[in-house]
């Protein structure tokens, strides 16, 4: 491994990163302890939405977590040598980001104190329970897929590592979207197009965040990415971008055509409030249309900045749909007498308000702050950066493969 | 482990011989009352005997309650005042949306015919309960009566089963809480729901809110074992046309409504 030598102002700026991202961890802590020791009273959530910002946060950054590691796969799992050096890379963010979302999930839990419970009594007819066994194996596979591909004499396993980290990540994504698609009560869950929806939303959304990391790390060390690498991946993500929509489109023509809820699809696309408002600009033209558009443009992929404006837009676009499917799917009254109007004091047949209060967007920051503090870290002291031999790549004659 | 953790599958032959000879027994008395009607109640009451201390609650029992919505009126509270007072669900919130409510007073109307009834709602006690199965530590449990409780010692507060629920049978507590009934634990953090009074049913006595109805003479609400054929309430149901909420679901209730 190469040592790498940093100027005096690189040394700094390490510092200051990492102070940054300590700070807003920390504060993201705080903002946890507050809310639990006076009761989510000072959340913006209630009986009717009680699922609110920070599993935005968290269910995103555990989504992406699976998609992120997807760079490896197609590199070893597939055998495509342009994504092969990005592997080290990918399965960090992997790492890190489910430490992330983890952080944000169980921090916003009624009793984190018992944290220890929810690992030790696990209930295997929920999926929730699953999750328990899910993500500390993801942990310890993708750990030891780093180690092979780090440790020259671990290279022989990294294939089968790899496969074994592929396959039980997409269980783990399936396992994620059937916290929904098993709910049974809700109009906005209760399919099973969400298994794989939530697959390729991890794809797209741990691409976005791969590229970010990686445009980075590339400014950092004043390099540049070789064109023919960066078409690659642009054409990836775009690829990521459209089967995202695909099955957006297909999961709400499901729900009108076959399931019927036409009241609840007529909620999340035009009468909504703010559902519709974040699904029709932030996801459909902030995080679909125009990425694609930045991604396919003769004129403008090409230009620096275009890809990360893309990664960027798709992110935030992510945020939105998920926004729009979690709060909305909950904002939504549960239809108990079909053909009736109802009314009671517990706000039956009433659409759900909420606001986040400043203590939940502080514990989901504080999330993003793990994140990133991990991610400073990591790749300083690990020195991840992807290497492309191109004139290697080239002799062997699939640098396009 | 709490005394109302209790879920053992396998109960003891001698209990269920036992209750078979006190359900038999009541029968009898049933028989004899029948005519005049007016001792419905005790037979009813014959048929819920106390749970000693320390034995299971048994698998041969399914309690069970029927609500006549003919007989509720929209204006009347009585089954939610009495639900606070004995569990005592007291604290004051700033934001109703946050408080909880194990039962509360649904007013429908038909869209088409502009017919309305009135009917308390609770956790209607599935036979299958949805909030039991996703619940991540087992503290959402189906005893084997057919109560659905949640251990507060284990639940952590990730309010799953309030998105399985499709009753919104279930509150979470969004704040510390004071001045509690020490036979009815709550707690900050946790998620709770109506316990059938369990408390008070293992001493042989009815839930607070079907007593106080009673009591006060409106009889909208019935509770029993639906396993006896010899209970009022299952004579109730094997009679008279009782729906269950969203029936689609087949979650098999244990709370059944007559007249909507
Ligand atoms: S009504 Fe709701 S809380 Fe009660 S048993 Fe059924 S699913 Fe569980
Ligand atoms: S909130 Fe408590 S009872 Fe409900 S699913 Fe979670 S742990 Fe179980």
């Amino acid at each position: 491994m190469k040592i790498e030598q940093y100027t005096p102002a690189e040394e700094r700026l390490f510092y200051i990163l990492l102070a940054f991202g300590g700070l807003v961890s920390v504060i993201g802590l705080g903002a946890a302890y507050y809310m639990e020791h006076f009761g989510h009273v000072v959340s913006g959530m209630t009986n009717q939405v009680f699922w609110g910002l920070p599993h935005v946060f968290g269910i995103f950054l555990i989504v992406a977590a699976s998609g992120v590691l997807n760079v490896a796969s197609i590199g070893s799992v597939f055998g495509k040598k342009v994504y092969k050096p990005r592997a080290p890379l990918s399965g960090l963010l992997a790492i890190i980001m489910l430490a992330a979302g983890l952080f944000i999930i169980m921090l916003d839990l009624g009793r984190a104190d018992r944290v220890l419970i929810a690992a030790t009594h696990v209930n295997l007819t929920s999926v929730f329970g699953w999750n328990m066994i899910f993500y500390p194996v993801f942990f310890g596979v993708v750990g030891l897929y780093l180690w092979t591909l780090m440790d020259r004499r671990m290279h022989g396993y990294s294939k089968a590592v790899g496969v074994s980290a592929f396959i039980w990540r997409l269980a783990m994504t399936t396992g994620t979207g059937s916290i929904f698609g098993f709910v049974v009560a809700r109009q906005a869950y209760q399919s099973a197009i969400l298994a794989p929806m939530f697959i390729i939303m991890s794809f797209a959304w741990g691409l976005a965040v791969f590229l970010l990391v990686q445009r980075s790390m590339y400014a950092w060390n004043n390099m540049e990415l070789h064109p023919s690498v960066r078409q690659r991946l642009k054409n990836l993500l775009a690829i990521f971008i459209a089967a995202v929509f695909y099955f957006v489109v297909v999961y709400h023509l499901t729900n009108i055509y076959y399931a019927k809820e036409t009241a609840f699809e007529h909620f999340i696309l035009v009468s909504g409030g703010i559902f519709p408002v974040l699904f029709w600009g932030g996801y459909i033209v902030l995080g679909t249309l125009l990425p694609l558009f930045l991604l396919y443009h003769p004129a403008i992929w090409p230009k620096s900045g275009s890809v990360c404006a893309a990664s960027i837009l798709t992110i935030i676009g992510g945020f939105c749909l998920l926004y729009v499917f979690i709060i909305g799917g909950q904002a939504f009254p549960l239809d108990m007498f079909p053909g009736m109007e109802v009314s009671s004091t517990f706000f039956d047949g009433v659409v759900g308000t909420y606001t986040p209060s400043l203590p939940e967007i502080l514990l989901s920051l504080g999330g993003l702050g793990v994140g990133f503090t991990l991610t400073v870290v990591g790749v300083r002291v690990l020195h991840f950066l992807p290497q492309d031999d191109l004139a290697k790549l080239q002799d062997a004659g699939h640098a396009f493969d | 482990m709490t005394e109302r953790n209790q879920t053992e599958k396998n109960s003891d032959k001698s209990t269920a011989a036992r209750r078979n000879f006190i359900g038999a027994v009541a029968a009898a008395g049933g028989l004899a009352a029948i005519a005049p009607g007016i001792h419905l109640v005790q037979v009813s009451q014959a048929n819920t005997p106390p749970r000693p201390a320390g034995e299971a609650a048994s698998k041969a029992v399914r309690w069970g309650m029927l609500i006549d919505t003919t007989k509720c009126s929209s204006g009347c509270n009585d089954c939610v005042t009495a639900c606070a007072t004995e569990n005592g669900i007291n604290e004051t919130v700033k934001d109703a949306r946050q408080g909880s409510q194990w039962i509360r007073k649904i007013d429908i109307k038909e869209v088409k015919t502009g017919r309305s009834h009135s009917l308390p709602m609770m956790c209607q006690h599935c036979a299958n309960p949805p909030c039991v199965d996703v619940c991540p530590t087992g503290a959402s449990m189906k005893r084997a009566d057919g109560i659905v409780l949640v251990d507060r010692h284990i639940c952590i507060g990730c309010r799953y089963c309030m998105m399985a629920c499709p009753y919104k049978a279930r509150s979470f507590v969004h704040q510390p809480l004071t001045d509690q009934n020490p036979e009815v634990p709550r707690g900050q953090g946790c998620v709770e729901s109506c316990t059938f009074c369990v408390h008070r049913i293992d001493k042989g006595q009815q839930p607070a809110c079907v007593e106080t109805c009673t009591k006060a003479g409106h009889n909208a609400m019935l509770f029993g074992d639906l396993n006896d054929p010899n209970s009022e309430i299952a004579r109730r149901v094997a009679q008279v046309t009782t729906t269950q909420v969203r029936a689609d679901l087949k979650l098999d209730l244990g709370v059944r409504y007559q007249g909507i």
